[in-house]
This record gives C-alpha cells, sequence and structure tokens, in this order.
C-alpha cells in the first residue's frame, strides 16, 4: 500500500510541473493583458504613465524564462504570487473559496453515485425490463443536457413555480442553497454512472463465478451483494475518481450561473480579466484536486480488489 | 429623435424623483441589489479597482468629495459644504463638512483627504485614481517619487482644504470617481483594508463572501439626517442575464439590469412593464476607424460609411430599442450636445458618391475588428456587412475577446473596430480622446490630429465661463460629426428592472447600477426580511 501511495506521489510532481509551465506559457502567449483588460467596459482608459507603472510592478515586462524561474521558486514555497485585480496573496483568494467549491463538488458526486449507480444496478438487474428502458433513457438525457440549460430549469420549476428552493446564491451555506446546483453540476456524471454501472454489472452478471456461485445454490442476493457488486465496484470506483477529480473545473458553468461563490467562478472572472497569477493559482489548485482523487482512487483498487493488492 | 431623447431621459429622472418623494420612506428593511458585471468584485478597497462592478459595493460603504445630482444632472459637494474658487480658476478653498464620521467613529479632516489622494499617487501602486489626482498641482511629482507630498493641497485647518489644480476645468469630474474615495490612513495601513473596509458612506461594511455577495449595515452616524432609511443593505453577484431574470420574477433581488431580449420581454408583461427605469447613460458605440488604413484617411470614405448604415434599423430590430440613435460623440445629457444637429441620415446613394470621389467607385475592404457583445459586437457588424456591401465595402470580420479588443485599439492594430465608450460627464476630457497631443493609448484610437478641434479644446480649457466653454465644446463636437473619425451608433439605454416595494432609485447616467442607497427604501410589502 505504501509503495503504491508512494509511487503516485512520486508520479505528482512532474505532472504539476508540466502543468505549471503549460498554463504558464499559453497564457503568456494569449493575446491581451490585465492592463488592457481593465478598460474593457469601456469606461477606463488607461493612463499610459500608469500602464507603464503598472506593468513594472506586476513584472510583466521581464524576459519569459526569468519570470517563470521566479514563479516555479515562489510556487514551491507556497507563494502563489498576488492578483493583479484585488492585489491580494493568490492564497487568500483561493482560500476564500475552495470551502464552497468542495461542498458544491462532493454533493454534486453525492447525488450522481446516489442516483446513477442505483439506476444503473437496478436496469443491469432487468435487462430489457421497463425500469433497465426508463433509466438509461434518463441516463442518456443526463449525458446530453448542457449544465447551463438543464441549471436555469430546475431554476424555473423549483424556485420560479413550485417556489421550494432559492433560485441562486451562497445564503448562509446551508442545504437549500446548495441542492440546485449540485443536481445540475451532478447530473451529467450520474448518467455516465448509470451507464458504466449498467454494463459493469452486466458484464459481471454473465462471469463464471457468478454461475458457480448460483449453482451452489447460494441466494441471489448473497450472489447480488458479495459477488457481483464487489467485481462491478473497479470500475464504477474508476468512473467516479475520474469525473469527480473533474468536476472542480466542470463547476465554472454552474457556479457562475447560481452565483457560487467556488473556485470555479472565481477562474472565469481571472481569465477574462488576465489576471495571471490568479488563473495559475486557480488551475493548480484543480489539477491537486485531481491528482489527490486519483491518487485515493488507485488506494481504492487495492481495497477493493484482492488481485490488485498482490500483484505488484 | 433628439427631442424624444430628451423626453425619455427627462421623464426616466422626474419619474426617478416622483418615485423618491410621493411617499413617505420607510425606515428598516432591507435593500437586495445586484452586481452584474461579473462574477466576483474585485476589490472593496476603492483606490485598487476602476471598475464599474466594485463602484456599486463603493457608493455604500465610501464616499468622495463631490457627487453625480441626477435629478439635476450636475456635480455636486458631497465631504464640502462650500467652496470658493481663485479668480484665476486654480484655487478651490473648500470648508469640509464637520458631520461626517468614518465607520470607525473618527471625525473626517482634511488630513484625510490629503491622506488618500496621497496614496493614490504612490507611483509604485499605479492606482487608477492617479489620473484624477494628477490635476492637483504637485501631484506628478509625488507619482514620480520626487516629493512626498502634493504641494497643491494644502490644510488651512481641520475642515478647510485648499486645492491648487493645474487646469482650468471643474475638479468635480475628477473627484467624484470611487477611485477617489477618502479614506482613513489608520485603517488602511492595517493589514487586509480590503477586507475589512472602512469609509464613510451610509452603510458599514458587515459581510462579504466573495463570488457571492457584500453585505453592509446601516450606519447610525452618517451625515445626511435621516439616512439611511434600509437596516440592510446586500449586493449579490450576479453575472447571468437568465438567471437573474428567475431571480427577480421570483421576487429575490430588488433590482435587475436588462439585456436587450428581457427589456423587449419585460415591457411586454403588464406587471413586470411598471418597474422599468431607463437612462440614456453617457456611453457612445461607435466604429472607430484607424486613419493608418489608407481608405480611412479620407474623410469623404468615413462619411460615406456614416451614410451607407441604416443604423435606426440596427437599433429597432437588433438592439430591441435598447439604445439611442447616436448624433455625434457627445451623448444627450451633455450640456455640450447640441440640439439642432440631426443624425447621418441612411442614404446609400450619397456614400456611392462620396467613395466615388474618394477614388474608391468599386470600393474596397477593411478588417472589422469585433467582440462577442451582443450590443456592439459581433451581431452588429453581422448586420452592417450587407449594407456596407450595397456601396461596394467589403468586410473582414475579426474576433476577439473585449480585452483583446482594448489592447489592439491601444496599439493601434487594427483598420476598425467596434466598442462602446464612457462619454460623460465632463465634456472636455472626453473630447481629448480626440486632441492631437493625447496619445493613442490614453484613448485617442483614430488618432485623430486636427488644428481646428485642438484649438477648439485649448480654447475651452483656458476659459472659465461654463457658458463659453460648452459653446466651443459644442463647436468641437460638430466638428467631428463632420469629420466622422468613428461611425456614430448608439448611446446606450440603460435599463434597470426594479420591483414595486423599492423606492428611491435615480436613473443615474453615469453608470445606472452606481444608486446612492441613502436614498433607497423598501416598503412593508418587500418580502426580504
Amino acid at each position: 500500500m505504501l509503495l503504491v501511495l508512494g509511487r503516485r506521489l512520486a508520479n505528482v510532481i512532474p505532472t504539476l510541473v508540466a502543468v505549471i509551465a503549460l498554463v504558464f506559457l499559453l497564457f503568456s502567449v494569449l493575446p491581451g493583458s490585465f492592463i488592457s483588460g481593465m478598460g474593457e467596459d469601456g469606461r477606463t482608459t488607461i493612463d499610459p504613465a500608469v500602464m507603464e507603472r503598472m506593468r513594472k510592478e506586476m513584472g510583466l515586462d521581464d524576459p519569459l524564462p526569468q519570470r517563470f524561474a521566479q514563479y516555479l521558486m515562489h510556487t514551491v514555497t507556497g507563494d502563489l504570487g498576488k492578483s493583479f485585480r484585488t492585489r491580494e496573496p493568490v492564497t487568500t483568494l483561493i482560500g476564500q473559496r475552495v470551502w464552497p467549491s468542495l461542498k458544491l463538488v462532493f454533493a454534486a458526486m453525492s447525488f450522481a453515485i446516489l442516483v446513477g449507480v442505483t439506476l444503473g444496478f437496478l436496469a443491469a438487474l432487468r435487462p430489457g425490463s421497463l425500469v433497465d428502458t426508463v433509466s438509461m433513457v434518463f441516463a442518456i438525457s443526463g449525458l446530453s443536457l448542457s449544465q447551463f440549460w438543464f441549471g436555469l430549469m430546475l431554476m424555473y420549476l423549483f424556485a420560479l413555480k413550485l417556489q421550494w428552493l432559492p433560485s441562486f446564491g451562497y445564503g448562509d451555506g446551508g442545504l437549500t442553497h446548495l441542492i440546485l446546483p449540485a443536481i445540475a453540476l451532478g447530473v451529467g456524471p450520474m448518467a455516465l454512472l448509470a451507464r458504466t454501472t449498467r454494463a459493469a454489472v452486466l458484464d459481471v452478471l454473465n462471469a463464471d463465478f457468478v454461475r458457480t456461485a448460483r449453482s451452489k445454490g447460494m441466494s441471489e442476493r448473497r450472489v447480488v451483494t458479495w459477488h457481483v457488486l464487489r467485481n462491478a465496484l473497479v470500475l464504477v470506483v474508476t468512473i467516479v475518481g475520474l469525473q469527480f477529480g473533474s468536476l472542480m473545473g466542470a463547476a465554472v458553468v454552474v457556479e457562475k450561473l447560481f452565483a457560487w461563490p467556488g473556485v470555479g467562478s472565481l477562474l472565469v472572472d481571472s481569465v477574462f480579466q488576465r489576471d495571471m497569477p490568479a488563473v495559475q493559482g486557480c488551475i493548480l489548485m484543480i489539477v491537486l484536486f485531481f491528482l489527490a482523487i486519483n491518487t485515493l482512487v488507485d488506494i481504492a483498487y487495492v481495497v477493493i480488489d484482492p488481485r490488485i493488492r498482490y500483484g505488484r | 429623435m433628439r427631442r424624444l431623447i430628451w423626453l425619455a431621459v427627462s421623464a426616466a429622472a422626474a419619474l426617478a424623483v416622483v418615485t423618491a418623494s410621493a411617499q413617505t420612506p420607510r425606515k428598516g428593511g432591507t435593500i437586495r441589489m445586484t452586481a452584474p458585471y461579473a462574477a466576483s468584485f474585485g476589490s472593496l478597497d476603492p483606490h485598487v479597482t476602476p471598475r464599474a462592478q466594485d463602484d456599486i459595493v463603493n457608493k455604500a460603504i465610501h464616499r468622495t468629495l463631490y457627487n453625480w445630482d441626477t435629478a439635476n444632472a450636475k456635480l455636486v459637494l458631497e465631504l464640502a459644504k462650500s467652496v470658493s474658487v481663485s479668480d484665476d480658476g486654480l484655487v478651490y478653498t473648500y470648508k469640509l463638512r464637520d458631520d461626517a464620521y468614518f465607520h470607525n467613529g473618527r471625525k473626517m479632516t482634511a488630513d484625510d483627504l490629503i491622506y488618500s489622494y496621497t496614496r493614490i499617487m504612490d507611483g509604485s501602486k499605479g492606482y487608477p485614481g492617479a489620473r484624477y489626482v494628477r490635476l492637483i498641482k504637485g501631484a506628478t511629482e509625488v507619482e514620480k517619487g520626487q516629493a512626498k507630498e502634493i504641494s497643491g493641497l494644502r490644510k488651512i485647518d481641520d475642515f478647510t482644504l485648499e486645492m491648487t489644480i493645474t487646469d482650468k476645468v471643474d475638479p468635480g469630474y475628477y473627484f467624484f470617481n470611487g477611485s477617489t474615495a477618502i479614506l482613513p490612513r489608520e485603517e488602511v495601513e492595517k493589514p487586509n483594508f480590503a477586507a475589512h473596509p472602512i469609509g464613510l458612506g451610509p452603510f458599514k461594511f458587515k459581510e462579504h463572501i466573495p463570488g457571492s455577495r457584500v453585505v453592509a449595515e446601516r450606519f447610525d452616524k452618517f451625515y445626511k439626517p435621516g439616512k439611511p432609511y434600509a437596516d440592510t443593505l446586500q449586493v449579490l453577484i450576479m453575472a447571468e442575464a437568465a438567471a437573474r431574470d428567475v431571480a427577480f420574477r421570483n421576487k429575490e433581488i430588488d433590482t435587475s439590469i436588462l439585456g436587450p431580449a428581457q427589456y423587449v420581454a419585460y415591457r411586454a408583461d403588464p406587471v413586470l412593464s411598471k418597474g422599468i427605469l431607463e437612462v440614456a447613460e453617457m456611453f457612445t458605440r461607435s466604429m472607430p476607424m484607424n486613419p493608418a488604413f489608407k481608405p480611412f484617411a479620407d474623410k469623404r470614405v468615413r462619411q460615406a460609411i456614416n451614410y451607407a448604415i441604416d443604423s435606426d434599423l440596427i437599433i429597432k430590430r437588433l438592439v430591441k430599442d435598447k439604445a439611442y440613435r447616436a448624433v455625434s460623440w457627445l451623448p444627450p445629457s451633455s450640456p455640450a450636445f447640441d440640439k439642432t444637429m440631426k443624425p447621418y441620415p441612411y442614404d446609400p446613394e450619397k456614400a456611392k458618391k462620396l467613395l466615388a470621389e474618394a477614388g474608391y467607385p468599386n470600393g474596397f475592404e477593411f478588417e472589422w475588428t469585433t467582440s462577442q457583445n451582443e450590443s456592439w459586437g459581433l451581431p452588429i457588424v453581422e448586420a452592417v456587412i450587407p449594407m456596407l456591401a450595397k456601396v461596394g465595402i467589403k468586410v473582414k470580420p475579426k474576433l476577439v475577446e473585449v480585452t483583446v479588443l482594448t489592447e489592439i485599439a491601444m496599439k493601434g492594430e487594427h483598420q476598425a473596430y467596434i466598442g462602446s465608450s464612457l462619454t460623460g460627464p465632463d465634456s472636455l476630457a472626453t473630447l481629448r480622446c480626440f486632441y492631437s497631443k493625447t496619445p493613442r493609448t490614453a484613448c485617442n484610437y483614430t488618432s485623430f490630429n486636427n488644428p481646428d478641434f485642438d484649438k477648439l479644446l485649448d480654447d475651452a480649457g483656458q476659459t472659465t465661463d461654463a457658458a463659453k466653454r460648452n459653446d466651443l465644446l459644442k463647436k468641437a463636437n460638430n466638428l467631428l460629426y463632420d469629420e466622422a473619425p468613428v461611425w456614430f451608433f448608439n448611446y446606450n439605454k440603460a435599463v434597470m428592472a426594479y420591483q414595486p416595494w423599492i423606492h428611491g432609485l435615480q436613473a443615474n447616467p453615469t453608470e445606472i447600477t452606481h444608486q446612492y442607497p441613502e436614498d433607497i427604501w423598501v416598503d412593508a410589502t418587500s418580502p426580504a426580511k
């Protein structure tokens, strides 16, 4: 276990450096800068003298390799620099957004696992039945829906028509404000999980060891929970891990739509305003989350599947 | 058309004032305003940010030396009770308020103005408000690090401040901008001032959830007796128009900014149409033409483009009447706007004739840089393409982000671009964007160079007679109309939807979202707790 963990952590470092370098280079070659972005609302004309001073203060005039080396050195020490926009440390900005983001992502994934795995499982147990058809129509619809449109429909139905839930905002951070954005964000992974679970369970149901278990006279409930579910879980956990990891980045649209104060909405504003330190910090945070989740998934494999535990 | 614009502007302003005065304001309640321009606030330190989004909050928490009086369409003293001006129009002596308190309980004095303006001129920080404070004599020296104090600011006593300025202009235009707010030194110098801002405004900061909202509470020692009315002010971030629409209809917010599509829907709705506030904002949408591209160096070509485009049709069909037809550069709310001027008529034949005279009988092709903006971006360009094709001009649209658009304009890397420019309230400063000595980076995006225009502006800058100055600026604006350095498209019609329980909103032409929350009150029918 420790060896697996060690190997995974060793892989994380080059991945992180590669991501940092890529983001840094991409934003360095992108046209537009924070200073020109200050005039985007048409009301701000930027004084040339101020512009020059700001460029100097922000280090935008330094050569690219020098800027990258400095950024890398500061990042290693946990210093992500100061936001151009707010002039506050990027770590402070991200720190303010992490908890709402995590809440949203965990809630969305919980919804996706609960509904998706259940639907997929039920569909696989009765292939070709009405339950199977309805579940799969539901799953395919979920995969095809635009997050933005679906979110708006949720707002319209549950806030405006039924008046059950608030349509936007963070409120006091409680459940009522979390439900709609979590469903809007979770519907995609839910659909994918439903289809994956169905396929995985169907595959295992036809395996020799399941037939053997049944022929031994084992009850169907025990066959399903003991043999089928556990073996199907490996594939399901893989999908859960991949989806979970990418949800933080995918939350951008939902966060903006529901005015949810997560890392995604910070990233959107920072990209549009070319606030480089904030963009780099947000992406670093999202990548770290992705890598952390995938490392946990690797560990989960070992727990779920004994063959992986012994197959070094 | 001009008459209609004026009627609309006056009616909107009058309606706003009537709304505020027809009923007795109720004390208490919560105001829920929206911040629609981004998914977060930049900073609650007003010196750091020039953005309209941030000023929505800053108007509640902070105060500037002057304010914009919407009802009378003029600048008024805010932190001073009176001002006297020297004969040469360069020395202003302010008798400051002796009843203005910061939210930490300390009384504001002349030292606070001196500190705030000096802070803004810290050259190492590049604060955006420096472009305004630079008007004060000696400010530039501080900016360059050659002096520690602004020589043009002199404290006579705690509540008297003498300000010497470098140009004969009304300093009100400079010191009403949010980025010149007056701040208390002892609070600013604490770590994290932006996280716990202390100001002179009617509401004191309570909470900021970045990316979600700012909440402020009534400040009982605010210097206007009986104000503010509401107990609490919430400024809720809502960058998505569709989501804002749902929230407004669901009565979760008290105000909302409408785009063209929503404007049509709200006007057609018998209930929602009763709560619409409109104003001709001081923004001019146009297509600046770069004279470095040979055809645009010829005035006749630029005029031809103005004749060839049916702007009224585009405003009606595409912008859904959420704009007023532009006549020239200055908007109708400017005192230097010439009410006798008429916009360029749609006349393709005249356009063809002018093009032929300029040596382009078969037209030419140009690249038109544009953003995605629905009111002054790609949809407009697409509508114009066939109109220009009729007179032989081919257009190659080039789509870029708004951030990039500004950079392209500043570098002059365009043949033409479509954009929106702030054109008020200071008409002289606005027209300086066409002054030959104004660099491209500071807004002369058309590299306009006309000695007659320069002279008019020089003369306007020298006179202290307001009527004479307006007359000179009017002539300069009319000269621009004739020279047509841009395609004059429209003046923005800002539209705010408001709930029936909210009162005292102002149709502020400098920016409709910039309300003075001390004047706003909510009646007992508001669903907000």
